[in-house]
């Protein structure tokens, strides 16, 4: 279990102190499949860097299953359990797909079990093991080999930051299957930033993050009629879904 | 006589566990260890100068020729000339690595000078390995010059790689290409500590349809200096590409000069270049994946070189 305790978060701007977190309280259980949203410049990103260590809290409590990890670093986090989607993967020049999977998973890999965690996310593996993780790939393609190295560390707790952002519709089809497997097949929470009606339609709860606090918390059957048609809970292309008939 | 230091630098520059198979000059401490030549492949002596020339007859296909070098007394310097004459239509592998090991305090240098002549629509695959260690104050210092001939519709492949313990290196080559013959190189290139590394390319591409492709990558570390200079110049409808793309770290300089000339209106001559240091995102990414800080820095230094 994840949990905040009074955790604030500043940024110092030329016009003083900027407050991005306020004293917020947050829980997420074992075995939840949880989604934040929330308006943009609401905190989102910057909960989801407080989790995995990347940014460290002006004041208040992380802790991990009972842990005290304020003050940890993003490796020990890793190390415990903590995996982290970038919304903007990042590319290496030289290092390749099977590369990144091997370091994730921690154990070297062979190229068929590789695979099969791009079968997951839905890349045609044997194209793609062998390249590197460099600018010649697509954003939709990093995004989805970027989510593969999470599926690999199979940790207690999976953070991904706005895993639809720069992907197409196509490939945002698949990867609401590669969340719901997820879903079904994991043993640890998930917590997912995202702004997509299909994503929140497949959470166990939602919360929604707005001016640095929580505005909104609880069962998504609870929480999501309300966010329905707002900017919260945004439906990527209904004509789309229907099969593009335009009926 | 070949010892056990000797043979350890055998393997890092040649990967050379055993006597290799195929022909082959092994030069220690600027006399030659051993030889051995094939049916087609031919090595003499050279008279007047120090060093050998490596004969391969027409038609030479799937053999290869080792020639590493190993410096391990301290103080040594070493001059070798070797000629490269390959015959029309051959297939060759060439493995040129260069080791020092340099325990003592007077400085240790090897300067070899390489010249290919490469036959009509033969094919080349040359590998250069430099390498240096030793514990001793003095230096070790390799400076190759490379020149290369190639005929009409020869093709070149040139690795050229010094990751390590090489403290200054000034390497200089020179190619010229007849019609339809493509050079590629590929170089790869690291130095820490205060090391010193030149590389200087100039390519002339004087036959119509000729090509190159010239890139370096390099990671520079500590107070280390590199220098990377490539000139393609087209005289004939042609076609060159020149890439320099380099690591900077610490508190390294690194200088890139890439540089075109065309003297013919279809030359296609294209360079790009690029220095930088490693993101701080790369190395946050790899420590979500549960890397330490080093150990992310190594794993992209060790990714960008390979």
């Amino acid at each position: 279990m994840l949990t905040l305790e009074n955790v604030s978060f500043e940024v110092r701007e030329e016009k003083g102190q900027k407050e991005i977190i306020r004293d917020m309280n947050l829980s997420i259980d074992d075995h939840k499949f949880v989604v934040i949203t929330g308006p943009n410049g609401g905190g989102k990103s910057t909960l989801a860097k407080l989790i995995a260590g990347i940014e460290k809290p002006t004041a208040g409590k992380v802790y991990f299953d009972g842990t005290d990890i304020t003050q940890m670093g993003v490796t020990e986090r890793a190390n415990l359990g903590i995996s982290f989607a970038f919304q903007q993967p990042v590319r290496f020049k030289g290092i390749q797909v099977l590369d990144l999977i091997r370091l994730a998973a921690k154990k070297n890999l062979s190229a068929v079990d590789a695979c099969q965690y791009l079968s997951e996310v839905g890349l045609c593996a044997k194209d793609y093991i062998n390249r590197e993780v460099n600018a010649s790939l697509s954003g939709g393609e990093l995004k989805r080999i970027e989510i593969a190295t999470v599926l690999a560390r199979n940790t207690k707790m999976s953070v991904f930051d706005e895993p639809e952002a720069g992907i197409d519709l196509w490939s945002f089809q698949n990867l609401i299957r590669v969340f719901e497997r997820m879903r079904e097949g994991t043993d640890g929470s998930i917590l997912i930033i995202s702004h997509q009606e299909r994503i929140l339609n497949i959470a166990d709860e939602i919360v929604v993050i707005a001016d640095g606090r929580i505005t909104r918390q609880g069962a998504r059957e609870e929480v999501l009629p309300t966010l329905l048609g707002t900017a919260s809970a945004v439906d990527a292309c209904e004509k789309f879904y229907q099969g593009g008939s335009g009926k | 006589m070949i010892d056990q230091i000797q043979q350890r630098i055998l393997e890092e520059v040649a990967g050379l566990h055993q006597v290799p198979e195929g022909a082959y000059n092994i030069r220690t401490n600027g006399q030659m260890a051993r030889r051995n030549t094939t049916a087609n492949i031919d090595i003499t002596s050279k008279t007047d100068v120090s060093g050998i020339d490596i004969w391969i007859k027409p038609g030479t296909v799937h053999e290869s020729i080792h020639i590493p070098v190993v410096l391990s007394q301290s103080g040594m310097h070493d001059l070798a000339y070797n000629d490269f004459f390959v015959g029309e239509g051959s297939d060759v592998v060439i493995v040129a690595g260069c080791g020092i090991h340099n325990c003592g305090s007077q400085d240790s240098q090897h300067d070899g000078i390489h010249r290919f002549h490469v036959g009509k629509n033969a094919k080349v695959k040359y590998v250069e390995k430099h390498y240096g260690e030793g514990d001793g104050g003095g230096k070790r210092i390799l400076n190759p010059v490379t020149e290369v001939y190639m005929d009409e519709g020869s093709s070149m492949e040139m690795e050229m790689v010094q990751i390590k313990g090489v403290d200054s290196t000034d390497r200089r080559t020179k190619a010229e290409l007849a019609e339809g013959a493509k050079l590629v190189v590929r170089e790869r290139l690291m130095t820490h500590g205060s090391q010193y590394a030149v590389s200087d390319y100039v390519v002339e591409l004087n036959g119509k349809g000729a090509s190159a492709d010239v890139v370096s990558r390099s990671v520079a570390k500590d107070e280390s200096y590199q220098k990377f200079d490539s000139r393609i110049v087209g005289n004939a409808p042609c076609s060159g590409h020149t890439e320099c793309d380099a690591i900077i770290m610490g508190a390294a300089r690194i200088l890139a000069v890439p540089q075109l000339e065309a003297n013919d209106i279809d030359a296609a001559l294209i360079h790009e270049a690029a220095i930088g240091k490693i993101a701080g995102e790369q190395i946050i990414k790899l420590m979500t994946l549960g890397l330490t800080e080093e150990e992310a820095e190594a794993q992209i230094v060790n990714g960008f070189l390979k």
